[in-house]
């Protein structure tokens, strides 16, 4: 169901939800979060929605989206509210905002009412993100805020931001599509033979701040020489090679969708390895609140890398 | 982490603690599936395996090898499990997750009593350890009959299968039933072990792995609220129930001479009550867990006489929910004398300073009234209310239901003032729930526990000794109901029991909620 209220405040968009809850009890109150969208106005706000909503399945949340409006209009608050099959399992407020209403210190009085009573708060940009989140208003409100350098204009400028204003609490989707490199990398080292590994190359895209950010997690962890080397055809994190006494562990993925694995003395392992959605993403956001040190440390890492001065050739999957 | 072997000194350098992101990816291995063509093959194993690998918690080069006595190529395995993954899997498709897993499917045609099938079996392995890179290290997975247990293990001892060596891990993963009463628990456990130590045993309880099961501890431990109140002082009974409203017709070769305490109560319905009253455990680790819920079952007593504190009964037929029934005698496959029972319900009390006088009622049926399971904690009366009697008239006793299925979550039920301008207490609950949609998104209980055993990790699988006093407890029960001359009593289709079971609470004024 979608309740349109439009040039609305936000006492009147608390007094509809509670009608709606008595009405339908379609409002449940078993919600974990609230989740706090800041875009601006236009196409982006419901492929927003639609990934929270998936996330809402495995986190039970309030989605407020502060969509900000033209600057230049009158002051005027438009409200949307979604419940039921149109919200996944959260209910999503949508928030326009014009004129005065259009700026930060705006939207967090608008959001502030509508935050779920003693339940955390999680910010999220899934576009521009201000300069320092956590100084940013709504972003005060929120235990945890998340941001996306790779949809910014431009990703290196935005990657190169929160790498020198990281506040515990901030997290960037950026590090999140890492995931399941990190994993296979670390369940490598799990087996024998557990020799150190003395070196490390990451090759990746020119622009792609995720294999700068590997690259700083590598340093940070393995306390060695990380080699930074761009691919010339490829897009995104394209290889991962850690050299060790028997041997170097090599992770490739050159088309964005099928890794390969290998390891001395081994066969080669094909893995399906695609880049990661942004709903995948905000799920695994939303499941933990609590700063990710591994995450900081790392931002710390990248400024250790070391640059290669020629690009790579693209590797390929079949064997060489 | 688990998966590490060799130098106990070693750290993983890319591991820590506080990295919660990382998900445990198995090592390098492979699953073997006996009774492969089975229905819980089909619509739970390899469902499972596909939604593991769309998560990427399995290893790359991960090998599925199923056994059957059929005539199948590589490729007719591969269309049975894609037919399968399509209708069951809980995960979206993914072509190229697919393409990935099914690189390393393998069939080998045979009958377990074939020398050669099995040899050709252990070949398909090592082969798969050099082309997979499965590194040695394989799960045998039963799900046949039990009585095909002995000859299988044979099998997989004398083709050298379950011969492990240096790093490498061989383990072997048994369904229910785990016997059907102690002396052949024992047997099978003896069988078994002959051939794995118990340590690469792995028996699934499919209850254990439910998110809800595991939320029991959670909601007991890691909360102050609830645990102060946990014991005699306050509770008055705790009754754990299991209800199917589906019949038994097609299941007769499983079911007939075996019955609902042993089907449901010696595993799922034990494990519950241990998960329920067991003491807190210091750690999560599975020794610890493991041996607080040994201790909470041998602290388990039946309460006596059998006669008065246990129902057996057996379903007639009639008209259920709409749709004319078979009563079991005339269902498909069973004997028309057959005494198996049904419903079967007993009570328990344990010996423990925490739980002295509580009884804890246990009970398991087919076509009963509606399909749930639940562990209700009632709780004892006021002591004193500064009411009259008939302002409390409507009050009944607070509760703490958990849901396990389905609707999972958490019901609370107390006592509120009706609105008026009276003083009028009557019952009403909170309810929490996961979200309507929570269950979707969160592991199969399948998924979880075959992760488990790749991984190694015990926790939520019981050992021998914790089958083998399931057995202890219910034994007498189940001999008393076979020297009875009249059978199990008859309840019809769609009720709540037979009314021995109302009986059996009645006798200390106590009455069976509803779920």
């Amino acid at each position: 169901m979608i309740v349109d209220l439009p040039s609305t405040t936000t006492s009147a968009v608390n007094k509809k939800l509670v009608r709606l809850r008595e009405a339908g009890g379609v409002l449940a109150l078993g919600r974990v979060l609230t989740l706090v969208i800041i875009t601006d106005d236009g196409a982006a706000i419901e492929a927003a929605i639609e990934a929270a909503n998936e996330a809402s399945r495995e986190h039970p949340c309030r989605v407020i989206v502060v969509a900000r409006g033209h600057h230049e209009a009158a002051p005027r608050m438009d409200a949307q509210i979604r419940v039921g099959g149109d919200a996944g399992a959260s209910d999503v407020i949508v928030l326009r905002g014009y004129g005065p209403l259009a700026v930060e210190s705006a939207s967090a009085s608008m959001v502030m009412p509508l935050l779920l009573p003693d339940a955390p708060v999680v910010a999220w940009w899934p576009g521009e993100a201000p300069l320092v989140p956590s100084q940013d208003a709504v972003g005060q409100l929120a235990q945890r805020r998340i941001t996306d350098a790779l949809s910014a204009k431009n990703p290196l400028e935005a990657f190169e931001q929160r790498c020198t204003h990281h506040i515990a609490g901030d997290t960037d989707l950026v590090w999140t599509r890492l995931t399941s490199w990190r994993a296979l990398l670390a369940t490598a080292l799990d087996a024998p033979p557990h020799e150190e590994v003395t070196a490390a190359t990451v090759v990746g895209e020119e622009i792609s701040p995720s294999t700068d950010l590997l690259a700083g997690w590598l340093a940070v962890r393995l306390g060695v020489a990380v080699e930074r080397a761009t691919a010339k055809t490829c897009h995104g994190l394209v290889s991962v090679r850690l050299e060790r006494r028997s041997g170097p562990v090599e992770l490739i993925r050159p088309d964005g969708k099928t890794g390969r694995l290998r390891q001395p003395g081994q066969p080669d392992r094909l893995v399906a390895l695609a880049r990661r959605e942004v709903r995948d993403c905000l799920t695994e956001e939303l499941r933990r609140l609590d700063p990710d040190e591994i995450y900081e440390a790392a931002l710390g890492g990248v400024g250790q890398i070391v640059r290669a001065d020629t690009p790579v050739a693209a590797p390929s999957l079949a064997r060489s | 982490m688990s998966g590490t072997t060799g130098d106990p000194q070693w750290t993983n350098p890319l591991r820590d603690a506080s990295d919660k992101r990382l998900p445990r990816i198995a090592g390098p291995c492979g699953l073997v599936i006996f009774g492969v063509t089975g229905d819980l093959s089909r619509k739970k194993l390899m469902p499972a395996i596909y939604d593991l690998a769309n998560r990427g918690l399995l290893p790359p080069g991960f090998a599925l090898t199923g056994f059957a006595r059929r005539d199948w190529a590589d490729q007719d395995f591969s269309q049975v499990v894609y037919d399968a993954v399509k209708q069951y899997a809980r995960t979206p498709f993914r072509q190229n997750v697919w393409d990935r897993l099914a690189e390393g499917f393998r069939f080998v045609s045979g009958s377990f009593d074939d020398d050669d099938s099995f040899d050709r079996l252990e070949q398909t392995v090592r082969d798969l350890d050099r082309v997979r890179g499965t590194g040695g290290n394989h799960a045998f997975y039963l799900s046949i009959p039990p009585s095909a247990f002995p000859v299988v293990c044979k099998q997989l001892a004398r083709s050298g299968l379950s011969a492990q060596d240096g790093d490498q891990w061989r383990r072997v993963v048994i369904e229910k039933p785990f016997g059907h009463d102690l002396k052949s628990a024992r047997e099978l456990n003896a069988i078994v072990n002959d051939v794995f130590p118990e340590d690469s045993v792995f028996r699934i309880d499919h209850y254990l792995g439910k998110e809800t099961v595991q939320n029991v501890l959670a909601m007991r431990f890691a909360n102050q609220l609830f645990e102060p109140i946990w014991n005699a002082h306050y509770i008055d009974q705790v009754q754990i129930t299991m209800a199917e409203d589906i019949g038994l017709g097609g299941r007769a070769g499983y079911y007939d001479g075996i019955g609902a305490a042993r089907d449901v109560i010696q595993n799922h319905l034990l494990q519950l009550l241990a998960f329920t009253a067991m003491e807190e455990p210091t750690s999560f680790s599975s020794n610890e867990l493991r041996g607080e819920k040994i201790k909470v079952l041998n602290a388990t007593k039946l309460v006596g006489p059998l006669d008065e504190t246990t129902a057996c009964g057996q379903y007639t037929g009639g008209w259920q929910g709409g749709e004319l029934v078979r009563g079991l005698t005339e269902e498909e496959g069973f004997d028309p004398n057959s005494r198996t029972e049904t419903y079967a319900a007993i009570t328990c009390e344990i010996e423990t300073r925490r739980w002295a006088g509580v009884p804890f009622y246990l009970r398991s049926g087919k076509r009963l009234g509606r399909r749930v399971t639940e562990i209700a904690v009632i709780f004892k009366r006021a002591p004193h209310l500064p009411f009259d009697a008939t302002m409390t008239e409507e009050l009944g006793q607070n509760a703490f239901v958990i849901r396990v299925q389905p609707d999972e979550g958490i019901t609370m039920r107390f006592g509120s003032k009706v609105p008026g301008s009276q003083m009028e207490v009557r019952d009403v609950t909170m309810d929490f729930g996961y979200g309507t949609s929570f269950t979707e998104a969160s592991p199969e209980a399948y998924e979880r526990l075959i992760l488990d055993v790749l991984l190694g990790e015990p926790s939520l699988f019981p050992v021998d000794e914790e089958v083998e006093r399931s057995w202890e407890i219910l034994d007498p029960v189940i001999e008393r109901w076979a020297s009875r001359e009249d059978g199990p009593d008859r309840y019809p289709a769609g009720s709540w029991g037979p009314d021995s079971a109302n009986a059996m609470l009645a006798r200390t004024d106590r009455t069976w909620r509803r779920p």
